[in-house]
């Protein structure tokens, strides 16, 4: 069965427009060096190394793990190169713990990482098939219909998105490494930024970033030696189904659903909002706060944005969620996923900084990608399960 | 220093570097068929053997079974409801028209799957469970394309019901 | 270590050219003979895993089509790499092994034909100092190729005789590309396409798809009168820059063997998915093949190589071998990355 397995080290990059002063292999040995220094280990401690970013026609390198590998000492050594859409940084974290869960490896490093500024992402995605339908205007001009479909199903106010990029963007403030610092940030600010996909506005999406996060995980008899804190991995999941078929619920996604419930049955939590101290949710477009609220089975069925009405996702509430500014205030796409475990880690170490909650001990960390098909999240403690 | 020697000995911050491949993708034959009925006007869908849902357009096999659809084409109305929709005023590099303008996912009449495309309506006027209707470029310009449909406008027909779409949204 | 096997193995022929079908649509069938060879559904695998290009697919996101042939309905457990099929069985494999599954559903699939597949692969070089060359994959490979050469490692009839080898068993093979009799001195006759690579020195170009099912313990025995019991599976990746690593050996291969344990016994049967002679020769010397072992019963990459697939049907090939009983020990090979850069060798065993 599953050796019990421990997040030992975090590295992360500042997240920026552009982080010109490096390469793609400096970039990721950036993120990989701080996990190892925060590990206490070298290279030499590392068994295999896993990597993770989205599409390769973003930075033109056809598998760049091959000439990057290298770099954060995978020279032979077992290395594997993950890509499951946005989700990728989540499903790294998770085959990377994988590796040593089934006692193959004691110790592995992931990194996920994306150099938006040597790529045309826009252009990536929107490469057009002669004979298909280009009339999917990017992400935004996808998601912005289902934003729509949940408004009408739940009833949630209009202003809810505008009340979710407030919390994110001030809480981003607390994260030095966050790309987005906008110190004046106000309801005013978000709400007459131009709508850009109606009803998405500008405030509202998130950034294009530069930056590579990066983690160490380790067996049990080696992490109990330990004497820092370390955040012990008590479920993964991953869940997919196709992008379209008929019936298909495009906002409330049964893959969401199915994983959330099995990722609380692996972990024995029945009670998610009580039993968990904090989240960290992939919400690229504000709205998908209480989208995934409800599809986490954090809350019922469209009461999601009355999580955020209230105040509970906020720094302060009972249910704090995006601790770190989220995606809205970073986005290297390939390495949004691992982010986002990697905060749920940092809480429950309690080495999250000004952005931590007071005695967190178990969070939720998620990621999503594809037209919200592809599901992989994870559940970290303080405590052994 | 002069400001070549600078450049010279500084950094080398970026490295442009075209690259430029080319392909001839495939349609598929499922596409290809639905392709050759559209350059005559005709709007194919696919039924699922499993349990009888129409895809359109169809990718030639049903995503939730896995199996192969047959040979039964359903030729579908170019009218249809308007699901849900978003008013776009970004430009996209893969859609050339003047913003703002309104991308629709449409349930055309007898089938089960959406489409997503383009309305030309009063921004104003458009909403959900909007009735319209495929408008097309002349039809001495049909080829072998889904462009031969320009976009999508509303008709005077009443509102679908929300209960008769809301499983498409 | 808990006890899986390859139960099923399914795969389209390797065609130069598709002409009308895309990746899905060769992709489907093979997975619904899957289905029916192992009288399994969807709704029994605990994990799905795949592998596939978006640079050969010139689209991104390619892969995520592929699940439109699975019926991922109710929603799957699954997983993709950016590599060979043969990884993505590596990592359901891992999935078995911590116990998250008993049985699983890989894949790999690509349509190299759509592009210019040597020019192509030069995108995988390193994008700063190599790949502005536009180094084709074919001359990157004549490099090494004329060092072997050059240092006395083989001789050009050596290659010779490994295309010979791998066209004659291909005639057996229904999915080959390339078959048939030949002989050293004709392929010696050949024009250098890159010298010293003659045409036939190289893998054709193919389209195609392939699936294996695992499955653990005793659901393998249900499943399969012999199940081809994995006994060891392992991979390493050098570095990329070819002026740190020996070129005339597979360094990589040789750790993968030794820690997968493919010296320990006998070998009966090798597939190899090294897609020119040179490689197919160094691979050989870093599994320690003797003259007792069949390589590439059928035909190998050098018979057909639809990139992203041909490695995972090397360990099918050695499977349905084992599962008939004409192999108890079987020794597969996959390969990525420019000059045999990252090897995975996986060991299958009938008993």
């Amino acid at each position: 069965m599953a050796v019990l397995t421990a997040v030992v080290g975090i590295g992360q990059t500042k997240y920026e427009a552009k982080r010109l002063d490096v390469s793609m292999a400096g970039l990721i040995r950036e993120a990989a060096e701080r996990a190892l220094a925060d590990a206490e280990c070298t290279w030499r401690d590392i068994d295999a190394v896993i990597i993770g970013k989205a599409p390769d026609l973003f930075e033109g390198v056809m598998m760049p793990e091959l000439f990057l590998n290298d770099a954060i000492g995978g020279a032979y050594k077992p290395m594997l190169r993950v890509h499951t859409a946005g989700s990728v940084g989540g499903s790294t974290g998770i085959v990377a713990a994988s590796m040593v869960q089934s006692g193959i490896h004691d110790r592995v490093l992931c990194v996920a990482y994306e150099k938006q500024s040597e790529s045309n992402a826009t252009w990536a995605l929107s490469i057009s098939l002669p004979f298909s339908l280009a009339s999917v205007a990017g992400a935004g001009g996808y998601f912005a219909p289902l934003v729509r479909g949940y408004m009408r199903r739940s009833g949630a106010p209009d202003d809810t998105g505008i009340r979710v990029a407030v919390k994110d963007r001030q809480n981003a403030l607390r994260n030095p490494l966050a790309h987005l610092q906008m110190k004046d940030i106000s309801f005013e600010m978000v709400a007459n930024s131009p709508m850009l996909w109606d009803p998405i506005r500008h405030l509202e999406t998130c950034p294009s970033s530069d930056g590579a996060c990066a983690m160490v995980m380790e067996k049990e008899s080696l992490a109990s030696r330990r004497s820092g804190k370390v955040a012990w991995i008590h479920a993964t999941e991953m869940r997919s189904e196709p992008t379209m078929f008929s019936g298909r619920d495009q906002v409330m996604p049964q893959a969401t659903l199915d994983n959330a419930a099995n990722l609380y049955k692996k972990a024995g939590i029945t009670k998610p909002r009580e039993e968990l101290d904090c989240a960290e949710i992939y919400v690229p477009f504000s709205w998908f706060e209480p989208m995934w609220m409800e599809g986490m089975l954090i809350t019922e069925r469209n009461q999601g944005w009355k999580m955020t009405y209230e105040g509970a996702t906020a720094f302060d509430g009972d249910f704090p969620v995006n601790m770190s500014g989220g995606v809205l205030s970073s986005n290297p796409i390939g390495a949004s996923g691992l982010i986002r475990f990697a905060e749920a880690a940092r809480q429950v170490r309690g080495l999250a900084d000004q952005h931590q909650i007071d005695g967190a001990k178990k969070a939720l960390g998620h990621a999503y990608g594809g037209g919200s098909q592809y599901f992989s999240t994870w559940i970290v403690s303080s405590q052994k399960p | 220093m002069s400001a070549k020697e600078e450049q010279a000995s500084g950094p080398v911050m970026v490295l442009s570097c075209p690259i430029s491949l080319d392909y001839a993708y495939s349609a598929g034959q499922s596409a290809s068929r639905f392709l050759r009925a559209i350059a005559e006007g005709k709007l194919l869908g696919q039924r699922c053997p499993v349990d009888g849902r129409v895809y359109f357009p169809s990718r030639g096999s049903c995503p939730m079974h896995g199996v192969t659809f047959g040979d039964d084409a359903v030729e579908l109305s170019d009218k249809g409801t308007i699901v849900t929709f978003s008013i776009v005023r970004v430009p996209s590099q893969n859609i050339a028209l003047p913003l703002p303008y309104i991308t629709v996912n449409v349930l055309l009449d007898g089938a089960d799957t959406i489409l997503i495309h383009v309305l030309d309506a009063k921004l104003e006027d458009v909403h959900m469970g909007m009735r319209v209707q495929a408008v097309w470029k002349p039809r001495e310009e049909w080829t072998t394309s889904t462009a031969n449909i320009l976009y999508f406008r509303p008709i005077d027909e009443p509102d679908a019901k929300y209960e008769t779409y809301k499983e498409h949204i | 270590m808990r006890e899986v096997a390859v139960v099923g193995f399914t795969q389209s022929p390797s065609l130069r050219r598709e002409p009308d079908r895309n990746e899905i649509e060769i992709l489907i069938p093979v997975i619904e003979a899957l289905r029916k060879q192992t009288g399994l559904s969807s709704k029994d695998f605990d994990f799905v895993c795949s592998g596939s290009s978006d640079y050969l697919a010139g689209q991104s996101f390619a892969f995520v089509s592929g699940l439109d042939a699975v019926g991922a309905w109710p929603p799957v457990c699954e997983s993709h790499v950016e590599m060979d099929g043969a990884w993505a069985l590596y990592e359901a494999w891992v999935k078995i092994q911590m116990g998250y599954a008993d049985t699983a559903l890989v894949y790999g699939f690509g349509k190299p034909s759509m592009g210019d597949l040597p020019l192509t692969m030069a995108l995988q070089l390193d994008p700063y100092v190599m790949m502005p060359l536009w180094p084709d994959a074919i001359s990157i490979a004549g490099l090494q190729a004329r060092h072997c050469l050059d240092a006395g490692l083989m001789k050009p009839e050596d290659m010779a005789a490994a295309a010979v080898r791998d066209r004659g068993h291909a005639k057996s093979n229904p999915y080959a590309q390339v078959k048939g009799d030949y002989t050293v001195a004709q392929i010696l006759a050949e024009p250098f396409l890159v010298n010293p690579l003659r045409r036939s020195d190289c893998a054709p170009i193919s389209d195609g798809a392939s699936a294996i099912v695992l499955a653990a313990g005793d659901r393998a025995r249900k499943l399969c009168d012999r199940p081809a019991w994995i006994r060891g599976i392992d991979h390493i990746c050098e570095p990329m820059d070819f002026g740190v690593r020996d070129l005339g050996r597979s360094r990589s291969t040789e750790i993968a063997a030794e820690k997968a344990g493919a010296g320990r016994d006998k070998i009966d049967v090798a597939e190899l998915s090294a897609p020119f002679t040179h490689q197919e020769i160094l691979v050989e010397r870093a599994l320690g093949l003797s003259a007792k072992t069949k390589v590439n019963p059928s035909g190998g990459a050098l018979a057909g190589n639809p990139l992203m697939a041909v490695g995972l049907s090397r360990i099918g090939e050695c499977a349905t071998r084992i599962w008939s009983g004409e192999a108890d020990r079987a020794v597969a090979h996959a390969t990525s990355g420019p000059c045999l850069q990252q090897n995975l060798v996986c060991v299958l065993e009938g008993n």
